[in-house]
């Protein structure tokens, strides 16, 4: 009993870490540009097949890894400049769609330049599970877990701590005035896209070992990941965190305890009622004062 | 002294805008804005509700886009330069309803107005800003949002000095404040146009705008009407009968 619980938790866990990652990508964006990106699944989908090509190429695992995040934080930073930047004076919806637009055009191309076939990676730390009260707990989740956290810590110092992540801030805060006192907003823009991609490709790197990787693999987990952020609060870093676990833990219980062919379903169901019931998501948007 | 200002008021104006237009789709709301600023001078436009002064401040801080006209500062052509850029060659405007950072601490929101400055800068400005308005030293830690309406009224004029402004752009100070605040605030400009700071303010309240200005000009739909030295605009009988209720 106890144990088939913590399984599914562990993999709820796992997954729902997974979804927070790129979940805080959509929410890294949106703060910069109010612009919900749904090419954001395919850096997950980047990170994933690039480390894959590249390894089959030769290239180690650990290289393999960085070149693929750095590729993909290049094409977030090529959407930026000029998917976004030069459809300024677009509608924010306007933006949204070249969003829609750049994820349908990464997939064919991830078809054309590598494959349609599935892949996996191997575990970065082999597959000997840990036991743990009757339950297994794969050492890649724990992998997962505390790359969630230093993540975590690392953006936080980056936004307390450092010039540009203070103009971050202001920006998300109150564009105009970040203008006015010299903030190079669309630059702002930019490294938000690069930081995302760079967020969601690691996502994608690190889920590859467990769900294996595919040019479409974007389309669902961009999706938990939106949810993700959804019941986070849009533009709600922390709470796109805790958002993704939540949606996590929901679909491994929905799976283990009643079946796995409504799991995909839990996500959408979780985005409709938050959405209809609390629009600004469980925790709310990030408090600003306006004045 | 005198022969300063002579050389200076002869010299290149700091800003010069000529026949300026800007529009919001459809509704022109610059329509032919003339303004000259000299260094040194401290210069008041004012105009009614929904005349254009805002529409101006942001044109001339770039993030407002022009259909026509110039705009020059130290007579060199800055209409196509982006905001970030302009602040950094030192115009820099305290915003209409003062748009302090809300959710930052009062000294994340002082330190973000020397983005554009060196790290010693930064240090440099927040020591003045502090000496200037110790108020905002014992609130440092606070959110800029929990600050009273005065009191965000000197943040944003400190936010704007971190920057080292060689013009400085006020939009509508008054705004929103007490008669007492709003003295209080006017002190502030005279004593910082006192000490050689070029000032271009725009403001509903003609008369407190006026008083102290040595030059202003009135804006009316969208085009500059009338300007001459402030004490002749208040005597001015279509100034007066318009703006100040007389
Ligand atoms: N974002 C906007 N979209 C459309 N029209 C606008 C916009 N902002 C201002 N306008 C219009 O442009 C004209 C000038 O507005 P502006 O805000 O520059 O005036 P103002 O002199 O600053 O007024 P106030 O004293 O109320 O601050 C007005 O007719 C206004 O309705
Ligand atoms: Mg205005």
């Amino acid at each position: 009993m106890l144990a088939e619980f913590l399984q599914f938790l562990f993999s709820g866990l796992t997954v729902g870490a997974i979804y927070g990652l790129i979940g805080l990508g959509f929410a890294v964006i949106y703060n910069a540009s109010h612009v919900i990106n749904f090419a954001q699944g395919e850096f997950v989908m980047i990170g994933g097949m690039a480390t894959v090509f590249l390894m089959k190429a030769g290239v180690p695992m650990p290289l393999a890894i960085l070149i693929a995040i750095a590729g993909a934080a290049a094409v977030g930073w090529v959407l930026a400049r000029f998917g976004i930047e030069t459809a300024r004076g677009s509608t924010v919806v306007g933006l949204i769609i070249i969003t829609i637009g750049a994820s349908i055009l990464l997939r064919g191309l991830a078809q054309v330049i590598w494959d349609r076939n599935f892949h996996a990676l191997p575990a970065f730390a082999g597959d000997t599970p840990i036991q743990i009260l009757g339950a297994a707990l794969l050492p890649q989740s724990l992998i997962i877990g505390t790359a969630l956290v230093l993540t975590m810590l690392g953006l936080r110092l980056f936004f307390e701590h450092t010039r540009i992540g203070k103009a971050m801030q202001a920006t998300a805060i109150d564009p105009l005035a970040a203008q006015l006192v010299g903030i190079d907003t669309r630059r702002i823009v930019r490294l938000s896209f690069v930081l995302s991609a760079a967020l969601g490709a690691m996502a994608g790197v690190l889920v590859a070992p467990i769900t294996m990787t595919y040019a479409n693999v974007g389309v669902m987990l961009g999706l938990k990941g939106f949810a993700a952020t959804i019941v986070g609060g849009l533009g709600n870093p922390l709470g796109a965190i805790a958002g993704g676990l939540i949606v996590g833990i929901a679909e491994a219980m929905t799976a283990g305890y009643l079946t796995s062919a409504y799991k995909d379903a839990v996500a959408f169901i979780i985005i409709l009622f938050v959405l209809l019931f609390m629009p600004n998501g469980l925790f709310g948007r990030a408090e600003v004062t306006k004045v | 002294m005198k022969d300063r200002q002579r050389t200076e008021t002869s010299a290149v104006p700091m800003l010069e805008v000529r026949e300026l237009q800007s529009r919001y789709g459809r509704i022109r709301a610059l329509k032919k804005v003339s303004v000259t600023v000299h260094g040194g001078e401290l210069v008041a436009l004012v105009g009614a509700n929904g005349a254009g002064k805002t529409t101006l401040m942001r044109a001339i801080s770039g993030v407002q886009p022009i259909t026509g006209g110039r705009i020059l500062f130290e007579g060199k052509d800055i209409s196509r330069m982006n905001a970030a850029a302009r602040v950094r060659l030192g115009i820099v405007q305290v915003p209409e309803g003062r748009r302090v950072f809300g959710a930052m601490t009062v000294e994340d929101n002082l330190r973000l107005g020397a983005i554009s400055r060196s790290k010693n800068e930064e240090e440099e400005g927040l020591e003045r800003a502090y000496d200037l308005f110790p108020r905002l030293k014992d609130r440092r830690r606070q959110l800029a949002g929990t600050l009273s309406g005065g009191e965000q009224q000197m943040l944003a004029i400190g936010r704007a000095l971190m920057a080292k402004p060689r013009l400085l752009l006020m939009d509508e100070p008054s705004m929103g404040l007490s008669p007492l605040l709003v003295d209080q605030t006017f002190e502030i400009i005279q004593k910082l146009a006192a000490e050689g700071m070029t000032i271009f303010l725009v403001e509903q309240n003609a008369y407190v705008a006026l008083s102290i200005a040595t030059r202003g000009y009135v804006l009316e739909g969208g085009v500059t009407t009338l300007d001459g030295s402030g004490e002749a605009l208040l005597h001015d009988p279509r100034v007066k009968e318009a703006y100040l209720g007389v």
